[in-house]
């Protein structure tokens, strides 16, 4: 009788493990269905496939782009810029954000123009960018550059503000450098600060880069969205959608591991079971 | 200067507010003072004056050069709160000093002698509020300093932990010869553990009066004798209004 109970129990303790799977599955009932609604919907003639492809049509173009190496060329452009844009945001966003975030002075004399110039929405300054810069990479760059930079630049900022005096007490009893104490205190204990603005800059590049590749490219997946608008392919710019939000997902999936690595150490409340 | 610390007529007032007015003291070499009132009462401030941390102060503030040899300031400080880096597991904290540069081997003995060598690589999420504070207490001896100061850093941990950290920083003071500072408001802990106790009292604060413990070591809790002592500062407590 006890050792039925005892299977029972075993049973009962691997039930949860297999319940996350089942929820996971449930997630794509909506789209499967959708999908299939949606085939019917379009096969059937209800809704005219010029203007809303079938799903199968939609994967056929997307297996031709990726045949003739198209898909590549233009997956390679859009990620050199995301990637170059936001490196370069978020690398200058450090810098200027920890020097801010030490110093007074440095706050004082460079917090009000932030302040103004955060409050220009970044897509006007494209026409701006255009006229300066041309209109190959760089103004591309500059724009997704500059719509990093604000994220992680206010993130790290509170962060620092926010550090607990005391461990930076311990930073001074051990007469650390102000390199050192960058390095050693304020970047690691604003760093869930820093990840919550890296992120956030990692979406708002993406944004840019379709802004700034509608705008004006000849490669790139901004480009293919208005190379299908101007050849009446609803088709492709479904698949430039889809890849966009693909490679979004991805990357940010890439910062999230990152984070949940770099973060570990933390004794945050991380959410109850049910 | 025989003496490893010396401060004199320090005087310190915050905005106006004056906290200290004309404290002398001085700890000789293995000496154990306790610095004892109640809160309030600036022990902190004196103890942040006497590490450095704090420079707006009037009075002189001296070190013995023998302080210099070896690394660091030769003081080490031990917090009312452990202050770990919670990114740093354990052995990483208390080599705090050293960074990538750390003494392996010291750490090792550190961690064996505050009863946490199972722990060298555990976050200090992991650990209790004791353990968080031993560790503290081995990052303090990490630069093998003749002096330790110490705020109140029992003050946060349960009764018997408290009376075995306190045994632990006796043997260990003892061992490594360090003389120490403990501000505490304790008067248990104080006659437990010093030499002398100075009882800072009044506003602004100034020491009251300075009682000898002259009893050896191992002391036990127990005696007439700490009663006794424990009296005598209740008694110079009541009088300096502290309580
Ligand atoms: N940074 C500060 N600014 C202003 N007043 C302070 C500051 N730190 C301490 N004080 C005041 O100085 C007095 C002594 O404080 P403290 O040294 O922390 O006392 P204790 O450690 O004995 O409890 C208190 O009245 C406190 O309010
Ligand atoms: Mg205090």
């Amino acid at each position: 009788m006890s050792a039925l109970n005892l299977r029972l129990s075993r049973w009962a303790e691997r039930l949860p493990s297999l319940r996350p799977s089942l929820a996971n599955l449930r997630g794509w009932a909506v789209p499967l269905a959708l999908l299939l609604g949606l085939e019917t919907l379009v096969r059937s003639g209800i809704l005219p496939a010029h203007q809303m492809p079938a799903p199968t049509q939609v994967a056929q173009t997307l297996f031709h782009l990726a045949v003739s190496g198209e898909l590549l060329r233009h997956i390679n452009a859009s990620l050199l810029r995301v990637a170059g844009g936001f490196l370069i945001g978020a690398g200058l966003a450090i810098v200027i954000g920890t020097w801010v975030g030490l110093s007074r002075r440095a706050e004082a004399y460079l917090e009000p123009t932030f302040q103004a110039l955060r409050a220009i929405p970044s897509l006007a300054w494209v026409p701006l960018l255009l006229l300066w810069l041309g209109i190959d990479e760089t103004p591309k760059v500059v724009l997704i550059a500059l719509g990093a930079f604000f994220p992680v630049y206010l993130a790290l900022l509170a962060g620092i503000r926010n550090i607990d005096r005391k461990l930076v007490e311990v930073g001074q009893l051990y007469q650390l450098s102000r390199f050192a104490l960058v390095r050693r205190i304020l970047l690691p204990a604003a760093l869930p600060n820093l990840f919550t603005g890296l992120r956030g800059a990692l979406s708002l590049s993406w944004m840019f880069l379709v802004a700034a590749e509608l705008i004006a490219a000849t490669r790139g997946l901004g480009y293919l969205l208005s190379d299908g608008r101007e050849t009446s392919r609803p088709d492709l710019v479904i698949a430039a959608i889809l890849l966009l939000a693909v490679l979004g997902k991805l990357s940010d999936s890439l910062l999230k591991y990152w984070e949940t690595r770099a973060l570990s150490w933390r004794d945050s409340y991380q959410g109850g079971e049910n | 200067m025989s003496a490893l610390l010396q401060l004199q007529n320090i005087h310190k007032a915050y905005d106006g507010l004056r906290v200290l007015d004309d404290v002398s003291l001085s700890l000789a070499p293995g000496e154990i003072v306790s610095l004892l009132g109640p809160s309030g009462c600036g022990k902190s401030t004196l103890l942040r004056i006497a590490a450095g941390l704090d420079q707006d102060f009037s009075g002189a503030l001296e070190f013995n050069p023998l302080l210099q040899f070896g690394r660091g300031t030769g003081i080490g400080v031990v917090f009312q709160e452990p202050r770990l880096m919670p990114w740093l597991n354990v052995a990483q904290n208390v080599s705090f000093a050293d960074g990538w540069i750390a003494d392996e081997k010291w750490v090792q003995q550190l961690l064996r002698d505050v009863g946490l060598s199972g722990h060298a690589d555990a976050l200090p999420k992991k650990l209790s509020g004791g353990q968080a504070q031993r560790a503290a207490i081995a990052r303090g001896l990490y630069g093998k300093p003749h002096v330790l100061l110490l705020d109140e850093p029992f003050s946060a941990v349960d009764a018997f932990t408290r009376m075995k950290l306190q045994d632990l920083l006796s043997e260990l003071a003892e061992r490594y010869e360090i003389a120490v500072l403990l501000v505490t408001h304790d008067l248990d802990e104080a006659f437990y553990l010093s030499d002398r106790v100075l009882i800072l009292g009044g506003t602004p604060s100034r020491l009251q009066r300075e009682l000898a413990v002259p009893l050896a070591r191992p002391r036990d809790r127990r005696s007439a004798e700490l009663a006794y002592l424990r009296g005598e500062a209740l008694t110079e407590l009541y009088q300096s209004h502290a309580i």
